[in-house]
């Protein structure tokens, strides 16, 4: 039986929805004017930018969008299941710092760490997915996004989440994905990445925002709404009014995705976290934030929708007991929720700073949620008693075939990250951060980068060339010279 | 007589009571209690503890907002009268305030320009999803002491320096003190985008706002007449 956690049920998840479907028409959404006529195409009335969507048209334009679907690892192996319970995980994405392993301080994330991210989350089964993790301060802002992108293209081969920081860059990254994918109809027929699109609490489309959900949907890239009510500050101090308003968002995102494109593959997802009352700071490991999570989810499932969430983040600003017991309770909780993609592990400091340290840390909490999660099985036809029969009450269970056989199904065993009474070299310990500075090594020199195509590398390395020489970029950082000319 | 109703309007500023207080402000004019005297020694100091209380983890955020609703009240009432009698509350400095481009979040700023009011500041607010270059016209239009930039998401406070680049861009630079703050924000952020200073919360912004004014004042006298 597989462990489950829900916390609204289906009385409390149809008054939340009820409440949504409310609140979308009045006080309604505010729109952009790229999706006025869209709207006003499917007789959705806006006036002064404010869109007021009718029950039946909500609903009729919800059941458009797909349960499922899937992202494709370069090989075209279907690796991310959205739909059902199927739960993976990614780090988190877009932060501005990393902690540096030296110095043990923050300090702005360069292309070299996001390099360094992709090739230890690359070595990392924990994570079906990669995200363009960091914001690199060596890269012009205006491309700062699609070139992230093309790093994580550069030196991995699992499915990507990622985002556009502007309407106009999101073409960018598609024609980037469409390069490796080998053409557009290929990233149709296997998408590679999903993007990121948030509303703006409460209530808010922008014009960016609106026209990625646009623009998503007609180039058939799958799209994951990141919806953030901050409960008490943008949205209602409750946690249930928080996830009404969570669904309103996710909702009306929905309605205008589909409208672009009916059966476009769409997630509802998120960011909610509550408003620490005492500091405005938005605490990522807070036990409520990580509720929201679970609800929202929740929500989105009774709707048959796939789901997102940004959880296995911690607030501290050093990886200590604080930031590890937050990410991991959140990693065990988001797990029991049976959400699709989880984002944040390897993220600090109320998502202001990554760490690679914590991020080999986090694989550690996701790998038990992920043993959680298989559940207690009757593998054996008697569960103890032919056993007893065997040893009597000698008790040599080790002497067992039953155990010799079964052991690694029941048993998950940790890297050695985790204490669990193995030597360590010269038998001193200095503590996690040490074994887990010891496994980012490990996993940095067993990395072995894969080459796309040549005609591809060639093709994608021009085309970063030409785009990057525009923003005064000089050369590729973060990708070694003999691999372009 | 006069100490129990400045006790009253600093207790109305601390509990967060906007029609207590604005009446209080009411009977004060009534009884011809000079509106500046009412300010200082009866909103302003409730003002000051609310802001050390929040500093101390004592008082909450919407507590918080309530008592600068309360003060708001009262100066709505106090300030007219203080035009009529033509008496002035001495300036501490101008202030522009605003959120970076692409947000639209104001809470802490709201609290920071109440407290910077409070504590004798003009402050001006552009409101939300400002753009450097707004920044930049409005700050030569006020002759602003300082712009105070906030920002709510990582994804936005990298704009706090495009605000800087516009001011430098306008050749304000120099006159003008740049402050930034907001959830995200830390010291380090403001010392690497070339901000004046970093305020983690309201009451450490008049902090802020004040040595920021003493350095202008130092910088303007060492400058040959």
């Amino acid at each position: 039986m597989r462990p489950r956690l829900e916390l609204l049920g289906r009385p409390l998840i149809e008054r939340v929805l009820a409440e949504a479907f409310q609140l979308i028409q009045d006080p309604g959404v505010r729109v952009a004017p790229y999706v006025v006529e869209l709207l006003r195409s499917a007789c959705i009335d806006v006036a002064d930018g404010i869109a007021h969507i009718p029950l039946a048209q909500a609903q009729r334009l919800l059941a458009l969008a797909p349960h499922e679907f899937f992202l494709y690892d370069r090989s075209g192996t279907r690796t991310v299941h959205y739909g059902g319970d199927h739960v993976h995980f990614d780090p988190g994405s877009s932060c501005l710092n990393i902690l540096d392993p030296t110095t043990k301080e923050s300090r702005p994330a360069r292309s070299h760490d996001l390099v360094q991210l992709v090739q230890v989350a690359e070595m990392l089964p924990q994570f079906a997915a990669q995200s363009t993790a960091m914001v690199c301060n060596d890269i012009p802002q205006e491309i700062g996004d699609w070139y992230r992108l093309l790093l994580v293209l550069w030196y991995s081969e699992k499915p990507v989440v990622t985002g556009a920081f502007s309407a106009s860059s999101l073409h960018t990254l598609i024609e980037l994905l469409a390069i490796e994918s080998g053409g557009y109809d290929a990233l149709r027929r296997q998408p590679r990445a999903i993007f990121d699109v948030c509303p703006s609490p409460p209530l808010n489309w922008s014009e960016f925002a609106s026209q990625n959900l646009v623009d998503l949907a007609r180039n058939g890239v799958p799209a994951e709404i990141v919806s953030m009510p901050l409960a008490g500050a943008t949205a209602p101090v409750t946690l249930a009014g928080s996830v009404v308003q969570h669904a309103a968002e996710c909702i009306s995102g929905i309605v205008i995705h589909q409208l672009a494109r009916p059966g476009a593959p769409i997630v509802w997802g998120g960011a909610p976290a509550i408003f620490d009352m005492r500091t405005g700071k938005t605490p990522m490991g807070a036990i409520e934030t990580a509720m929201l999570d679970v609800a929202c989810a929740e929500v989105g499932k009774y709707l048959g929708l796939p789901t997102h969430a940004y959880m296995v983040a911690g607030d501290g600003k050093l990886i200590d007991a604080q930031v590890e017991m937050e990410s991991g309770i959140s990693a065990v909780l988001g797990a029991l929720a049976g959400i699709n993609m989880i984002s944040g592990a390897g993220m600090l400091d109320f998502l202001a700073c990554h760490s690679l340290e914590k991020l080999v840390i986090d694989a550690e909490a996701i790998a038990s949620a992920q043993r959680l999660l298989d559940g207690i099985e009757p593998r054996t036809e008697s569960l103890a008693v032919a056993m007893f029969a065997q040893t009597g009450l000698h008790g040599d269970f080790l002497k067992l075939k039953e155990t010799r056989t079964l052991f690694r199904k029941e048993q998950h065993f940790p890297s050695a990250i985790i204490d669990r009474g193995l030597s360590h070299g010269n038998g001193t310990d200095c503590g996690i951060l040490d074994r887990a500075g010891k496994r980012i090594e490990e996993l940095l020199s067993a990395y072995q980068r894969h080459a796309l195509a040549p005609e591809c590398e060639e093709e994608m390395t021009a085309f970063a060339q030409r785009e990057g020489r525009q923003a005064g970029l000089e050369g590729l950082p973060g990708i070694l010279r003999p691999e372009y000319v | 007589m006069l100490d129990s109703i400045f006790a009253a309007m600093r207790q109305s500023v601390i509990d967060g009571t906007p029609d207590t207080a604005s009446e209080l402000a009411r009977q004060a004019i009534a009884a011809g209690t000079p509106p500046l005297s009412a300010i200082n020694n009866g909103y302003v100091p409730g003002m000051h503890d609310v802001g050390e209380q929040f500093a101390r983890g004592q008082m909450f955020l919407p507590d918080m907002m309530a008592s600068a609703e309360a003060m708001r009240a009262a100066m709505a009432v106090l300030e007219p009268e203080l035009k009529k009698q033509g008496a002035e509350r001495p300036l501490a400095g101008i202030v522009l305030l605003g959120t970076t481009k692409g947000d639209i979040h104001e809470i802490g700023k709201i609290l920071v320009g109440t407290l910077l009011t409070a504590h004798g500041f003009l402050v001006h607010d552009l409101g939300v999803d400002i753009p450097g270059e707004t920044f930049a016209a409005k700050a030569r239009e006020l002759r602003a002491d300082i712009v105070g930039v906030s920002a709510l998401l990582t994804t936005t406070m990298r704009n706090q320096k495009g605000v800087i680049e516009s001011l430098e861009k306008a050749g304000l630079r120099s006159q003008v003190k740049v402050m930034v703050g907001g959830a995200p924000v830390t010291r380090r952020w403001a010392e690497e985008i070339g901000a004046d200073g970093y305020a983690k919360d309201a009451m450490s912004a008049v902090a802020l706002a004040r040595e920021l004014m003493e350095q202008k004042s130092r910088s303007l006298a060492a400058e040959p007449a």
